[in-house]
């Protein structure tokens, strides 16, 4: 008849679930602000962006996309065999997500770092002496990747969160908002890749 | 309705004693005073250094303080009043304390997380404060951090960037809780258009925290990867477009304003009825006028930036817009006004501070549309007048609604009944100190006096000694209003659980509050604000 939420009671999964939507909501907008800036340069400088952009590599890229892409599924099946209450094929298929976001890191940091060996890093006399265009590309790549990257940092732990909790016993079948929450956390840092990656990668 | 068994919200003895059951605590009743607390002392910080600035203006030429002085007070004046008190500000301390009384629930739906906002709230207001001791001396970029100066500057700026990201971020947490608490936690019955007119606003507040705050939250971090890692985004000399900063500030930065003045509105309208006995005029109408506000308020960024280079399009159609939304605005105006009409007004201290909050709006809404036309925006930009407007804008209003809201709710709050005499004479200074300190700017704006300026040509000494005096009384009545309450919490009488005879949930429960709020959920069957007979309210 009504909801009785106290301070100390849990939090009913309709309500969580809600509020993981509203704060999913709220990243979008954040990475729309970079999204907005990446519009507006690349209107302006469109032949310096387009020659830019030939220098990322378009295969990490594609090979990242795939992890990613797998990865929400893994995470997607998770969530699935939570509901189901088997546990054994929820941590396995956590386990996957987490190593296929680890792959992600391992590639993003061997990407990164050959862009350094060329003297490509923010405000590099590299840069310095590049078109404009070129440089904000650069900029947005680093700013853009790396806020991505800190997502998918936050995102690791949340999910290795998850996977204590799911041997502690706290995550169930009956109380799985945290890991259905995480999940949608997870969905939402793959979204993000799937804009950046033809964003950076593929419109040349 | 008044039972024993559950002592007050206030001495209640949960996990944790003492300090750590405040500091601790996930009741969204002690989070409210918690945040009131903290910008009660921020409060007359960020008051007392405009004071001082106040003393420089009192005559051209240097007075007491240094220019690059002078510099860091406005700024660090504007971040805390700007940042730490009028964004969280009414949302924070009666949006916590009484959303959940208002909708009948037990508290916020994510009670942990409003503790956390706390938190992050602390934190942020802290940091911003350090600027001021930190690395190369205090930030000297005014509270807008527009660049390219925010990137030149040698004082250290990041500090209070990223004190604005970290209260950024402590306010979305909050606009979220609120939807969700809105959406899920209504007591049973309540439909949506039975809902008291707070929550309404600070449901329309809630979605502008929501969607805006994040865009100025990515803007902070660059204009720190621009200072740390020169980025070059807004920097010209890299490609970059220092008006394209403006914009994506702006873009967050004018829905704060209704971040700020939306829960204002919800306040009073809450006050009017209750101090005229008489039920809220056009509830349908308030309604939809938040709402409209916090819609159309998204779509006004650009007239802050008339003279900062635009097409003739985009500023004939962010002026126009700007025109738009002062129309909601002026219907809750007629609302308040038609709901006294005919009724019977008690002009106690809260209605007496409504009343002042429609006076000095209305200065400031009015004197806001010279700004947004074109034409005269460009005679009165970024002079005094902005000033002016703004703080009638700001302080009149969202500071007299916070102060009606004090009046209003303090007896529920704390328990204790304050003194009427001199919360009047307190008003009476603080009212004439406001017009006195802020009106002159008007004129010497008009006139051409330019804003954030330390130094002045003779003509302007007129204008700027009256506001001076203004200051100080000003100040006193703020001192005066402070003790009053104070004293009031000390040795005042024992406030009964219903003082004004209002009609919304929060006059149902005892004063102060007991620790879950209410024994059983209210069964809600009308819409609010009915003074009558039931027979009368469901009609």
């Amino acid at each position: 008849m009504t909801v009785h939420q106290t301070h100390t009671e849990h939090i009913d999964s309709e309500t969580g679930k809600l509020g993981m939507w509203i704060f999913l909501f709220t990243e979008l907008f954040l990475f729309g602000g970079l999204f907005l800036v990446y519009a507006i340069f690349r209107a302006k400088y469109s032949p310096e962006f387009h020659h830019a952009a030939e220098e990322l590599n378009a295969f990490i890229g594609t090979i990242n996309t795939v992890f990613l892409l797998v990865s929400s599924m893994t995470v997607a099946g998770a969530l699935t065999a939570m509901q189901k209450g088997d546990r054994r094929m929820t941590l396995l298929l956590l386990s996957v997500t987490i190593l296929l976001a680890g792959l992600f890191m391992v590639n993003k940091y061997f990407e990164w770092s050959h862009k350094f060996e060329y003297g490509i890093w923010p405000g590099s006399p590299v840069l310095k002496n590049m078109p404009h265009g070129e440089l904000l590309f650069f900029g947005l790549y680093y700013m853009m990747t790396g806020l991505h990257a800190l997502h998918v940092l936050v995102g690791m732990v949340l999910l290795s969160i998850n996977v204590v909790k799911v041997r502690a016993g706290s995550v169930s079948s009956e109380h799985y908002l945290m890991l259905e929450n995480s999940a949608l956390y997870w969905h939402l840092v793959d979204l993000i890749w799937i804009f950046l990656f033809p964003l950076l990668y593929l419109i040349t | 309705m008044g039972n024993d068994a559950q002592a007050g919200y206030l001495e209640y003895q949960g996990k944790y004693k003492g300090i750590a059951g405040w500091l601790l605590s996930t009741d969204h009743k002690r989070i409210g005073l918690l945040y009131l607390y903290a910008i009660i002392v921020f409060f007359f910080v960020a008051a007392f250094l405009g004071l001082l600035m106040r003393i420089e203006l009192i005559a051209p030429g240097k007075t007491i303080m240094e220019p690059q002085t002078y510099n860091g007070l406005f700024t660090i004046h504007g971040i805390i009043m700007i940042f730490v008190i009028v964004i969280p500000g009414l949302a924070a301390v009666f949006g916590n304390f009484f959303l959940p009384i208002l909708i009948g629930a037990r508290d916020v739906a994510f009670p942990k997380l409003n503790l956390f906002s706390w938190y992050l709230y602390i934190t942020g207001a802290v940091l911003g404060v350090m600027s001021q001791f930190m690395g190369s001396g205090p930030p000297d970029t005014g509270w807008t951090f527009y660049v390219p100066y925010s990137v030149e500057s040698a004082t250290s700026v990041i500090w209070a960037l990223t004190a604005a990201f970290i209260l950024g971020f402590s306010s979305i947490l909050t606009g979220l809780n609120f939807i969700v608490t809105i959406h899920r936690m209504r007591a049973p019955g309540m439909k949506w258009m039975r809902m008291p007119l707070f929550p309404w606003a600070l449901y329309a507040t809630a979605w502008i925290q929501v969607l805006a705050t994040p865009i100025v939250g990515i803007t902070l971090l660059m204009v720190i990867a621009e200072r740390v890692l020169n980025i070059g985004f807004f920097d010209p000399a890299l490609g970059g477009d220092p008006v394209l900063f403006q914009h994506l500030f702006w873009i967050y930065s004018h829905p704060a304003v209704y971040i700020m003045i939306l829960p204002a509105m919800g306040v009073v309208t809450e006050i009017f009825p209750t101090f005229s006995q008489k039920p809220v005029f056009g509830y349908g109408a308030i309604v939809v006028s938040s709402l409209a506000i916090a819609f159309v308020g998204y779509f006004v960024w650009g007239h802050h930036m008339f003279t900062s280079g635009m097409s003739y399009y985009a500023r004939w159609f962010f002026s126009f817009l700007t025109f738009i939304v002062a129309v909601p605005s002026a219907i809750k105006v007629f609302n308040w006004i038609s709901t006294m009409y005919g009724g019977s007004i008690d002009l106690k201290p809260p209605l007496l501070y409504a009343i002042s909050f429609i006076f000095l709006f209305m200065i400031g809404g009015f004197t806001g549309l010279v700004l947004g036309a074109l034409a005269t925006n460009v005679q009165t930009h970024d002079t005094a007048f902005v000033v002016a407007h703004f703080h009638y804008i700001i302080f009149g209003g969202m500071g007299f609604a916070f102060f009606a809201g004090m009046h209003y709710w303090y007896p529920k709050m704390f328990g204790k009944m304050y003194n009427y005499r001199v919360a009047n004479i307190a008003w009476v200074f603080n009212f004439v100190g406001f017009n006195l300190l802020y009106f002159p700017h008007f004129i010497i704006g008009i006139q051409g006096m330019p804003r954030r300026s330390y130094d002045y040509l003779p003509q302007f000494h007129t204008g700027h000694f009256i506001s001076t005096i203004g200051a100080f009384i000003l100040i006193a009545g703020l001192l005066l209003m402070l003790y009053n309450f104070i004293r009031a919490g000390r040795r005042g009488e024992k406030a009964p659980a219903n003082p004004w005879h209002g009609v919304t949930l929060e006059w149902k429960i005892p004063s102060p509050p007991p620790h879950e709020n209410f024994d059983e959920i209210p069964e809600i069957t009308s819409r609010p604000y009915f003074f009558g007979s039931k027979e009368k309210a469901n009609q």
